[in-house]
């Protein structure tokens, strides 16, 4: 299974490391990340395993948006099939 | 694999536009808890309700939290109450009214709906009994649901039936007079009632439904009208193949919502209900849809027109999207709960008449309506009674919740807070039909051959 992690806000020195930090400790593993910054807003779509999620997934999702919060960050996680199922036949 | 502009677009629609899934309501059948003492059927119904429905409301919180769409209400239907409590006394019924109420605060639901009665043809003991003391069972609960099905394509229109709940709808509106008369958003008098319909306050479990079955409501006006903007200056072709693909995609988080749902609780996926249903934020609205098509304001000449398409083409586009679909399927009109539809009332440009006229070519009916507190019963009848013949005539459901808001005159309006939200008190036609309503009997079923 896969999670879509995505974050869009303010740019910032080390977004990704802390984003990628959490993953790390709770066991998503990363897959693919694409990410843009337009005239100093960050947008990241990262996607991760979660077959070795440590923890529940809706406390990973909390997790991520409590961090997302601290850094005046929006930080949505949602599992993959939600897109897969409104956009493909 | 997943493209950034699919994700984009799916947050854009859950932050921005307000998607989302407006119910996940499980329906229980009560068949089971039939028992000549009153006590025992109650006790019977909540220990039904409490099993059935105990992880309903934490399954659609975990499931909100997977894929990261609001689930707006968790709710329950029931088996008509009038079939279970049969011959039970008038204050027995009242009883089941409260023990719905138990069951629904312990699995914490905000509405539970199927205390109705199906009386298209004539009345059983049990419709009579529970019709008499809906105004109470209204007043005495705070979020148990009553419909009564007075009609249908096949059987006619029962008119004593109609005349009737003119009274009730009164009795109800007079009751909770210290809640804005709040009783009556809580009723629906139905044409052609469908038996899988999640939305509240018309929800029941039918009599051909299984034991329990999961059925969900989808959302999204607000996605509806920004894919319009987007599309510009387009011509209606373009526009309905538009609005079906949006539809195609909204239906599908309703599909994969109710499928997971169903697997979590272990019960079967029921339907998904291809609804554009409003909510009174801004943006979130059917009457924005019609206006971003073209039309000054909802309910200028070409509404109708505008709302058929609209209608059309959300069931063509979440037809496919869905592996069963059902409940009362359209685009919703219910005017307290869409901010544009209370301005278009409220600017004079949305009449009672140019809703009747609309409900001809949607979903549901004369929805959350607020009428001055002084109208007569018999007048309440004769609108439900027009209404309710448009659903017979045109082989549709058709559905009648109106607010006679007592002490309030037309111009002033009620605020219910919530969904529910706040309606203008709309003017009537003054004319009686009072003799038309005091003959009684019903009004054959129509031909459906030599359509004219």
């Amino acid at each position: 299974m896969k999670a879509v992690i995505t974050v869009t806000g303010k740019d910032s020195v080390g977004i990704i490391a802390d984003v990628a930090g959490v993953c790390a400790k709770y066991g998503a593993n990363i897959l693919d990340i694409t990410q843009t910054v337009l005239s100093e807003y960050f947008a990241m779509i990262m996607l991760a395993s979660i077959d070795g999620l440590t923890i529940g997934f809706s406390e990973f999702v909390d997790i991520l948006s409590a961090l997302g919060t601290g850094r005046g960050l929006d930080i949505h996680t949602m599992h993959e099939d939600i897109f897969n199922t409104m956009h493909h036949i | 694999m997943i493209n950034t502009q699919d994700v984009l677009e799916t947050i854009q629609m859950i932050r921005e536009e307000n998607l989302d899934i407006r119910t996940v309501t499980m329906g229980i059948s009560l068949w089971d808890c039939v028992s000549e003492d009153v006590g025992r059927l109650c006790d019977r119904i909540y220990d039904k309700i409490t099993r059935r429905a105990e992880h309903l409301v934490a399954v659609g919180q975990e499931i909100e939290k997977q894929y990261g769409i609001p689930i707006v209400n968790k709710r329950v239907s029931v088996t008509p109450v009038s079939l279970i409590g049969g011959d039970t006394s008038p204050e027995g019924y009242l009883r089941i009214a409260q023990a719905l109420q138990r069951a629904a605060d312990a699995v914490g639901v905000n509405f539970l709906g199927g205390f109705s009665a199906l009386v298209q043809k004539g009345m059983t003991v049990g419709a009579d009994r529970l019709i008499s003391v809906i105004p109470e069972a209204l007043a005495e609960t705070r979020n148990i649901c009553s419909s009564v099905n007075v009609a249908s394509t096949k059987a006619g229109i029962n008119m004593d039936a109609v005349a009737r709940m003119g009274n009730v709808i009164k009795r109800a509106a007079y009751l909770t007079r210290e809640e804005q008369s709040i009783g009556c958003a809580k009723l629906v008098v139905f044409a052609n009632v469908p038996e899988d319909n999640p939305f509240m306050a018309g929800a029941f479990c039918g009599v051909g439904e299984p034991e329990t079955a999961v059925n969900v409501g989808v959302s999204g006006p607000g996605v509806v009208a920004s894919a319009i903007r987007r599309a510009g200056d387009c011509d209606l072709s373009e526009l309905a193949e538009v609005i079906k693909k949006t539809a195609f995609k909204i239906t599908r988080v309703g599909q994969l919502v109710a499928s997971e749902a169903a697997r979590r609780l272990g019960v079967p996926f029921g339907i998904v209900d291809l609804s554009l249903a409003p909510t009174p934020a801004v943006g979130d609205s059917v009457a924005y849809i019609l206006e971003e098509m073209g039309l000054e304001s909802c309910g200028a000449h070409g509404t109708t027109a505008a709302l058929a398409m609209l209608n059309d083409a959300v069931k063509k586009g979440g037809v496919m999207a869905s592996s069963h679909v059902g409940g009362l399927s359209g685009a919703f009109i219910p005017v307290s709960e869409d901010a544009g539809m209370i301005a278009a009332a409220e600017r004079g440009a949305l009449t009672l008449e140019k809703l009747e006229a609309m409900t001809a070519v949607c979903s549901v009916g004369l929805d959350m309506i607020a009428v001055p507190g002084d109208t007569p019963e018999e007048v309440i009848s004769g609108i439900i009674a027009d209404e309710i013949s448009i659903g017979v005539a045109n082989n549709k459901t058709t559905a009648v919740r109106l607010i006679p808001a007592y002490g309030k005159t037309a111009g002033e309006s009620v605020s219910f807070g919530g969904l529910l939200g706040r309606a203008p008190v709309m003017p009537l036609n003054s004319y009686s039909p009072a003799k038309f309503i005091r003959r009684g009997g019903r009004i054959p079923a129509p031909i459906h051959s030599l359509k004219n």
